[in-house]
């Protein structure tokens, strides 16, 4: 189902842009800062064009506020992944990291869809994804292989983050891109990155779910707390 | 902005509490091409432990708004300048060649139609 | 970024002050251009000869002579502007997360992130002077540089994020854009860069407090609130009344400075009162009112002294501030570490390839 899949992956780019927007003025580097913020706008502009998508799919007269502000975490489709709180820079590198490394390829297959919107999506989203994978491998590469502190703490990221990936790829034959067959592009990525970062892929055990059925972690809650309150604290008014 | 000088005092007062991080990234010097058809220009400068991160990093920094077609990051302590002493003998036998005109020092961001 | 959704320029505030950028910038070219002096004669004295270029409006360059307490009196102002940007991120970024429309949201992370850019001109900037920005970065956090006490407001309301665009950055562009005619050429480039890109932040602020204004009367009240509160901060952002401000003199004859505080103060107030008037607020003080005389309004001075205490350190977010700071630097101690140690490594590993 379009909807369905168009939901999920806008939902998954706009947790992913709250999540990175927290970096603000908290980034290792004042350039990073501007690095972050410059991934966030762009998961954020992808957020807009699909839930605007979304809404008209759905046919209920929802634009991109309606679905972002006045849904619960029940209704929310996004991953695990990018709900998981921020952690150290690792972990957000991380995170980044396999997010990237899934959307690159997603973008890339939507590009050349039949639906001619989600196609547009694609096609511009792909480049900027692309990016975003560039810049976290690099950070994992530096981390991986810089100090000792570093590979410990980027090798614990990768530890704790990775369970979180097996959702991406659940076979889905009727949606519009089928995210099973992302993942061999996905492994591929990730090997040669990890190989190149000195850093050991986890074996794959525990591969929590849930998210695309709207089951999520506790920590979802909390982000549309946070990102909703103003929103809904003023029903119908224009900002 | 690839003209420091030479000096390097200019602490005010005792060494910093905060100055722990010991490993400080080299300088790098970024030119921008704006467009097809223009010479690289200086644009500014930033700190990047190595060139990979410097490029991206002028990348982020020096054409958020789509001011570029093509960047250039150079280690600032690759870069000798002339003096100001020697300014005379270095150009003003250019002088009178305006044909040709140097583009290296003005042009801030922006300056299209030039 | 996607989309084009920042504030059309019509109606907004602030094209005036753009145009005088533009003209600086016109005029810095203009500089250039004039018949250039090459470096000193040998005879010459190096001082009447940094006077000269002054005097002729030319710019003053990196590796030019220049008196200590020029290059001096540029560290400190260069850095403190830098400061302020860097700093400056927090108020604003406060709201990002709950910013209430997508689109604001993505407007504001453009803003902040531009803050965090015009930090890294300034530094870039006073670098040329030669001082290291780390040096710099460690004196903001020891405390012995400031930054604009603006900052250590809070940001209590979604409608303080239209405030600080519309006062804070209008009182910023109306200090700034003389700056872009300083007589040292790299701060005169930054600060062109720098207002150029202002603009925008003041357009969008000014926008936010225009919905609000004119939304339900719970969004008007908040943003009636804002003004309020941000109002003589805004005004005491230009410094000290010319009377006892004690750089200004020296720094009017080099051409770092161009107007006295009060003389910037009374600009920004007479720009601001129409623009209230659109909006539909209320600049909260009853004594303002046009003087015929003067050709401008008459209007209460801020707190001074609430001034001095926040500078000094006991303004309500000081501490936070600070605080927010050193622990952002702290925590990516370790990040700074390993990128310098891999750069080592792959340095090492090179050479004998090169070699």
């Amino acid at each position: 189902m379009s909807l369905d899949f168009t939901l999920a992956i806008g939902d998954d780019a706009l947790v992913a842009a709250q999540r990175l927007g927290e970096w603000t003025s908290r980034a290792p580097e004042m350039e990073e800062d501007i690095a972050l913020a410059n991934i966030a706008l762009d998961q954020l502009g992808a957020a807009r064009l699909l839930l605007t998508y979304a809404g008209e799919l759905e046919g209920a007269g929802r634009d991109e506020d309606d679905l972002a502000y006045l849904r619960g975490d029940r209704e929310f489709r996004n991953c695990l992944l990018v709900e998981l709180p921020n952690g150290d820079f690792g972990v957000t590198m991380a995170k980044l990291f396999f997010l990237a490394a899934y959307q690159s390829p997603l973008y890339t297959a939507l590009a050349g869809c039949a639906d001619e919107r989600l196609a547009a999506v694609g096609a511009k989203a792909r480049k900027e994804s692309a990016y975003h994978l560039d810049h976290a491998a690099l950070w994992v590469k530096r981390l991986g292989d810089g100090t000792e502190e570093s590979h410990r703490r980027m090798q614990d990221a990768v530890d704790e983050v990775w369970p979180y990936v097996h959702e991406l790829f659940a076979p889905d034959p009727a949606a519009p891109v089928d995210p099973s067959t992302l993942r061999a592009d996905f492994d591929a990525t990730v090997s040669a990155v990890l190989d190149e970062a000195t850093l050991t892929r986890p074996e794959t055990g525990w591969a929590p779910g849930g998210g695309r059925d709207g089951l999520h972690t506790e920590h979802l809650s909390y982000l549309l707390a946070e990102m909703q309150v103003l929103h809904r604290a003023h029903p119908g008014a224009s900002w | 902005m690839s003209e420091r000088t030479e000096r390097s005092e200019g602490r005010e007062g005792m060494p910093s509490q905060y100055g722990m991080s010991g490993a400080s990234s080299p300088l790098w010097e970024v030119f921008v091409r704006a467009r097809r058809g223009l010479s690289h220009t200086h644009v500014g400068s930033l700190h990047a432990p190595d060139a990979e991160l410097a490029l991206r990093n002028a990348r982020d920094l020096y054409t958020r708004r789509q001011e570029g077609v093509s960047i250039w990051v150079v280690p600032a302590g690759a870069i000798t300048a002339s003096s100001p002493d020697e300014k005379d003998a270095f150009f003003d036998p250019a002088a009178d060649k305006v044909y040709r005109h140097p583009t290296f020092y003005e042009v801030p961001e922006g300056a299209a139609h030039l | 970024m996607y989309g084009n959704d920042f504030a059309p320029p019509e109606d907004a505030p602030g094209g005036g002050l753009l145009g005088e950028v533009e003209a600086a910038e016109a005029a810095l070219r203009e500089a250039a251009a004039r018949a250039r002096r090459g470096g000193p004669a040998p005879d010459e004295d190096v001082e009447a000869y940094f006077t000269d270029v002054i005097n002729a409006d030319q710019k003053i360059e990196p590796r030019d002579w220049m008196p200590e307490a020029y290059r001096r009196t540029l560290i400190r102002q260069i850095a403190q502007h830098a400061h302020s940007e860097i700093i400056g991120m927090q108020p604003e970024g406060n709201w990002i997360s709950r910013a209430p429309s997508l689109k604001r949201k993505a407007i504001l992370l453009a803003k902040v992130q531009d803050e965090a850019g015009h930090g890294l001109y300034l530094y870039a900037a006073a670098e040329t002077l030669g001082i290291s920005r780390d040096e710099l970065v460690d004196l903001l956090l020891d405390g012995r540089q400031k930054y604009s006490s603006i900052f250590n407001y809070p940001t209590l309301t979604w409608a303080d994020v239209g405030a600080i665009g519309w006062l804070v950055d209008g009182a910023a562009i109306v200090n700034q854009v003389p700056l872009c005619r300083c007589s040292y050429g790299p701060y005169a480039r930054a600060m062109i860069r720098v207002c150029k890109e202002e603009s925008f932040h003041q357009r969008q602020g000014y926008e936010i407090l225009h919905t609000l204004a004119h939304g339900t009367p719970a969004q008007k009240a908040m943003a009636q609130d804002a003004v309020d509160r941000w109002w003589y901060p805004s005004l005491a952002m230009f410094g000290p009344p010319d009377g006892d401000s004690t750089h200004s003199a020296q720094s009017m004859a080099w051409k770092i400075k161009r107007f006295s505080n009060d003389e910037l103060r009374q600009r920004f107030v007479d720009m601001c009162v129409g623009q209230a008037e659109v909006l539909g607020l209320t600049l909260p003080d009853p004594d303002l009112r046009w003087n015929d005389e003067r050709q401008a309004y008459d209007y209460t001075q801020p707190d001074y002294a609430e001034l001095m205490r926040v500078i000094k350190g006991d303004g309500p977010c000081n501490r936070e501030r600070m605080a927010h700071r050193r622990k952002a630097h702290a925590d990516g101690a370790w990040v700074r570490e390993a990128a310098a140690a891999y750069a080592a490594k792959r340095a090492e590993r090179k050479e004998p390839v090169a070699a």
